[in-house]
């Protein structure tokens, strides 16, 4: 769930504002965007690249397999563009729209688990390789927020995680990716996954692990973390959120005491794992145990 | 959002369950004139929330007077912060066994979870930390549905009851499950009755909130969200408002963001006045979102922290300034502001307010902290 400068990028909706927005801003930045796929526009050019009919169409004219498409259409349509992105052979799925029926979402995760390819999201912001390229919502081009390094950065959130990474920045640090794994309850990449892949990145020396309340998924990262070397910080938003709410992000939500801010905390620190109060810590401690 | 049983119940009936005879009652009258044509009955109040029999809201009735009593009784009655307006008059069953069933989205599976316990009666959570060994965990890949040998092997025995029929009744429940897009789909009690038939005497249906466009005529009958006049204004302009007990009132974008925020203003020692994030599609609401956060009496001091992916903290911005003079804030108000935008929303800032951003989140709740102390 790293993106690579040399891999091609297809964006499924690439002709609404938002996507046309940041495709733009990709391509810009080095990600290698092939073109996009709109079945009322297929035989177009937007951006200067080719409009296709579907994710299937735009694999049969390319000389090798396209690696990684991203998502942006509305609701109703993300199963099937997910399914045809599938049915093209793409490996590497970022979707990017939020709420999306978590019965779609289900029922692509289980056809990607199938085909042996990744989803990342959905309702996530993207990912991002500073120095290289990026797919989603980032602001991968600004220099106070993201500079190539060696942090990987992991979080649920694209607000929370831009604001870790600037204060990553800020302090000296670089990031060597940042993975966005989505808002949503049932999402294709867990915190586990991406804490797994960033562990095996030679590039990446430290993690950053940003969490929520709800959920389980920070006690199941916690179970891997305990075999690795790296250090890790945590920070977890929603201490001060009231339990039964719905915090906006359908996830964040604690009943009783399942995923629950205290529950995470405890599973994590008994991993290895810093747990901080504020997010503008996380660069200070990461140093420490750098270094220490 | 969440359904009433008598609400709920229909979604079971449609998909070939048992539900018990009865009918809905807003009067006294009303539930005796049910209980009269039915026979001994249960008057249950009708509030989305478990807990209705501790909190005195369910009675046996074996008359239409007795019937009129309880339901004199239930009705008007406050079960967790909410008012019954209404009983469900029940025709009585003979209960031989109870047991708990039902079918839930789960993260990490990702795929529809089916549960299931010999154990019925008492809720899920007492369950999973009372008999953990007679919680049947079933998941379901929702692109092939249930295989019924396969669930039929993985029920425990069961008193009295067939593991065909059993697994039979479950996949109903799936099936009502799918259907309604369920996030979850839940029968306590599933009972087996003394004369041979399996009968759900409860349901509890909550609708998946993102699903709710593609079930317009369902979610009419959905219980309407308990919410505070601000958040009905919220919830009316299209972002996510929450009212709360402190006094720094927090805008912000993002769900983590705007939960950061309020950690930080309650890790520095006050208590946030509210939840409420424009982010995602909503970053263009920057106006209205003034206008509430402020209408909120208890709001002492603002905190406004923007730090953009996809929301434009310049189109943030410019949406709260230009609010400005029409709100006319009367409290001080402190900004953090970077991402995406973040040159030209400063300029903006700079230009309307003279003002400049606190360097860091940090610094700007600090800040709101200490001016509310």
């Amino acid at each position: 769930m790293i993106v690579r400068g040399h891999e091609s990028v297809l964006v499924q909706g690439i002709t609404g504002t938002q996507a046309t927005f940041w495709s733009e801003r990709m391509k810009e930045y080095g990600t290698k965007v092939i073109g996009g796929v709109n079945p009322k526009k297929a035989g177009t050019q937007h951006l200067g690249l080719p409009v296709w009919g579907s994710a299937t169409d735009a694999a049969a004219g390319q000389d090798s397999p396209i690696d990684c498409s991203c998502i942006i259409v509305p609701p109703p349509g993300v199963k099937p563009a997910a399914l045809d992105a599938l049915e093209a052979g793409i490996k590497k799925i970022v979707i990017l729209t939020e709420h999306i029926p978590v019965h779609d979402t289900m029922y692509f995760l289980s056809a990607a688990r199938e085909a042996g390819a990744q989803v990342i999201g959905p309702n996530t912001a993207g990912i991002a390789t500073p120095g290289e390229c990026f797919v989603g919502f980032m602001p991968a081009f600004n220099e106070r927020v993201f500079k190539p390094g060696h942090i990987g950065v992991i979080s649920r959130s694209g607000s929370l995680g831009t604001l870790v990474c600037l204060n990553m920045v800020q302090a000296g640090f670089g990031i060597s990716a940042f993975i966005g794994i989505g808002g949503d309850p049932v999402i294709g990449t867990t915190t586990r996954d991406a804490l797994q892949c960033l562990d095996e990145d030679p590039n990446t020396q430290g993690i950053a692990l940003i969490g929520e309340i709800g959920g389980g998924m920070e006690e199941e990262a916690a179970e891997y973390a305990r075999g690795m070397t790296k250090p890790i910080v945590s920070f977890m938003a929603g201490a001060a959120s009231p339990p039964g709410k719905k915090m906006g992000h359908a996830g964040a939500i604690v009943m009783g005491d399942k995923g629950s801010y205290a529950g995470k905390k405890k599973a994590l620190e008994a991993a290895g794992v810093s747990v901080l109060a504020t997010p503008s810590s996380l660069p200070d401690v990461l140093k420490e145990r750098l270094s220490g | 959002m969440n359904f009433e049983e008598h609400a709920a119940k229909p979604l079971l009936a449609a998909a070939g369950i048992s539900v018990p005879e009865g009918g809905v009652a807003t009067s006294a009258d009303d539930a005796a004139a049910l209980a009269q044509s039915l026979g001994p009955c249960v008057v249950k109040a009708q509030v989305p929330t478990g807990k209705r029999g501790k909190a005195g809201g369910i009675a046996l009735v074996d008359t239409g007077d007795q019937a009129r009593e309880a339901a004199a009784r239930i009705l008007g009655m406050e079960i967790a912060g909410l008012t019954v307006k209404s009983v469900l008059v029940e025709q009585q069953v003979p209960i031989a066994k109870e047991f708990y069933a039902a079918v839930l989205n789960d993260s990490d599976s990702k795929g529809p979870l089916l549960l299931f316990s010999s154990e019925g009666g008492m809720d899920i959570e007492e369950i999973a930390a009372n008999h953990p060994d007679k919680l049947t965990r079933f998941p379901v890949d929702i692109r092939n549905g249930i295989e019924a040998g396969a669930l039929e092997q993985a029920l425990p025995p069961i008193d009295g009851v067939s593991g065909a029929d059993m697994a039979a009744v479950l996949t109903k429940l799936y099936s009502a499950y799918c259907a309604n897009d369920a996030e979850l789909m839940e029968i306590n009690p599933l009972v087996a009755t003394r004369d041979g038939r399996i009968m759900a005497l409860d349901c509890k249906f909550t609708l998946d909130d993102s699903a709710i466009r593609r079930h317009e005529e369902l979610a009419k009958t959905g219980a309407p969200e308990k919410l505070t006049e601000l958040e009905q204004r919220g919830q009316e302009i299209g972002f996510k408002y929450i009212e709360l007990d402190g006094n720094v009132g927090v805008l912000s974008n993002g769900a983590g963001l705007t939960m950061t925020t309020m950690d930080a203003v309650s890790h520095y020692g006050a208590e946030p006045a509210n939840f409420l994030e424009i982010g995602g599609h909503a970053f263009v609401l920057g106006k209205q979102a003034l206008e509430v956060v402020l209408a909120n009496p208890r709001v002492d001091a603002l905190l406004i922290n923007f730090c953009g992916a996809i929301a434009r903290t310049d189109v943030m911005t410019s949406g709260v300034l230009e609010a400005w003079d029409d709100v006319d804030p009367q409290v001080p108000v402190f900004w953090a502001i970077s991402g995406t935008g973040e040159d030209d929303a400063r300029a903006m800032l700079k230009e309307k307010l003279g003002v400049a951003p606190y360097p860091t989140m940090d610094d700007a709740v600090k800040a709101a902290v200490e001016a509310v102390k």
